[in-house]
């Protein structure tokens, strides 16, 4: 199969990046400046990403919409306010997660962002569901530019007038050059920022405005480790059909309302999970040393019996030191347990730490 | 100080009388991006020619490092296991890995020269 480009393609190609095939795409790992200057530019200025190979899935419908949304998400959509979004996942009946996404309510209907290695898969598993009822448009002529970081709201605002006044979780349509562009205050970065959901033809047209005013293009590379110092989960890692939510640690994105009712994909077995616990738990872990852990890497308790395994594992360029996230049983889950960490055949010290590595700044609303 | 020899995995050799001075190239950094770990050899310790002498790592993978030739360790570089960006600050300089007390020179004849590297190097990344 041909690999995909996004239409901020030609950009990179302009700013030396290094590409990477990403779930079918070509994508900038990093630029010619590296993961760690992109990760820190982040932090203290403002990052631009091109997150256009993510899915930009439109339904449009009405109440009978939210009623029938509300048997596959565990959210109370009914009492959602428009253009207001909430983190949510597609689960089967057991709970395993088929993807992690964001959804917005909509005037007309909701936008769900969906992890590009499952967009089409998600949109089969959506419309089988709602059983083809409703109008589904997985986006082929958008682009989905984030900007992230301290300085973001400033220069976002002197291309967009307005989205400043946007808080945390909510977006809205907005006027650039004569089209409409959907922004949301939101990123995965744990920083301050938006996501611009942006026709094709006007990206590059509008990045380069974002780079001009100094924001900088980051890649893939400084985007894992920015989502990993904010205890972000990565669908493929943190997240699969084998793990449910609250074995993820998501409880808190799970309605209480909802939870008391159930009526969802996967209600019954994670209110059991609630009652009786789930038996591993994702954990950060903080190996001590320099010692990096990666991904696969087994995790024993201090007598060397096997207790889990790392999902994520890496080097913080803001902690100035290694993290990790993992799965351990839930007895070795309290934060300052020591753990062992395999690596290259010999176990090595760790400990079990709080999440985030790296405190975010959102910008939250009253809501 | 002998002409500098180049490995086909990307290490720099240099002798001055019977001791190799071993680390990795600019072209290796280059392609390896921002090394965040390194892990040596043990002092005293004993490596073959093309075996595993170490590790480093990048932000996004672990790298082994091999050595170009065989012999007894009896030094490493201490300031880039405590400080792993200096390997990218200058990578055929003040960041070499390891010294070793060859066991045979001749082990050297086999590798490249500054020429044939760059060129080798050219043509495996392209």
């Amino acid at each position: 199969m041909e690999i995909k480009k996004t239409s901020l393609n030609k950009l990179h190609q302009d700013c030396q990046a290094k590409f990477v095939e990403f779930a079918g795409y070509e994508m900038p790992i990093q630029y010619s400046k590296g993961v760690i200057e992109e990760h820190k530019f982040t932090r203290s200025h403002a990052g631009i990403f091109d997150v256009s190979h993510m899915g930009q899935l439109f339904i449009y419908g009405n109440e009978n919409l939210t009623s029938d949304l509300e048997k596959i998400f565990p959210l109370d959509l009914k009492n959602l306010q428009q253009n207001c979004s909430k983190y949510s996942f597609l689960m089967n009946e057991e709970a395993g997660i088929y993807d992690d996404l964001i959804i917005t309510k909509l005037e007309n209907g909701y936008l769900i962002i969906l992890n590009a290695a499952c967009k089409e898969k998600d949109f089969e598993i959506l419309n089988n569901i709602l059983s083809k009822k409703y109008k589904m448009e997985l986006s082929n002529d958008r682009a989905l530019v984030a900007i992230q970081g301290p300085k973001a709201v400033e220069i976002l605002n002197e291309t967009i007038n307005g989205v400043k006044n946007l808080t945390f979780m909510t977006g809205d349509w907005f006027d650039y050059n004569g089209q409409k562009l959907f922004v949301t205050r939101s990123g995965y970065t744990g920083e301050d920022g938006f996501e611009i959901s942006i026709l094709n033809d006007l990206a590059e047209e509008f990045t380069k405005s974002l780079i001009k005013k100094g924001a900088e293009l980051i890649g893939l590379g400084a985007r894992d480790t920015l989502r990993l110092e904010a205890g972000l989960c990565l669908y493929g890692h943190e997240l699969d059909l084998n793990k449910t939510p609250v074995e993820a640690n998501l409880k808190w994105a799970i309605s209480k309302e909802r939870l008391s009712n159930g009526g969802f994909v996967g209600s019954n077995k994670i209110i059991n999970q609630i009652k009786d616990g789930a038996k591993q738990i994702r954990v950060g872990i903080k190996p001590e040393g320099r010692l990096i852990a990666r991904e696969k890497t087994k995790i024993f308790n201090e007598s060397e019996l096997p207790i889990g395994e790392i999902t994520s594992g890496t080097f913080g360029p803001s902690i100035n030191g290694p993290i990790a996230m993992g799965y351990v049983d839930k007895e070795f889950s309290k934060i300052d347990t020591k753990i062992l960490l395999e690596v290259r055949g010999k176990k090595h010290p760790a400990n079990i730490c709080k999440l985030p590595f790296y405190k975010k700044s959102y910008v939250k609303g009253v809501n | 100080m002998s002409e500098v020899k180049f490995s086909k995995e990307h290490e720099w050799i240099t002798l001055a009388g019977d001791v190799a001075t071993i680390g990795i190239t600019q072209h290796a950094t280059e392609m390896l991006g921002d090394i965040v770990f390194a892990e040596l050899p043990e002092k005293g310790s004993n490596v073959e020619k093309d075996g595993t002498a170490g590790v480093v790592e990048s932000t996004k993978a672990a790298s082994d490092v091999y050595t170009p030739v065989s012999g007894e360790v009896v030094d490493i570089n201490q300031a880039i296991v405590d400080d792993p960006a200096k390997i990218n600050e200058d990578p055929e300089g003040a960041a070499w890995f390891f010294k070793l007390k060859m066991k045979d020179i001749s082990e050297l004849d086999s590798l490249m020269n500054k020429e044939e590297y760059d060129k080798f190097a050219k043509e495996s990344s392209s």
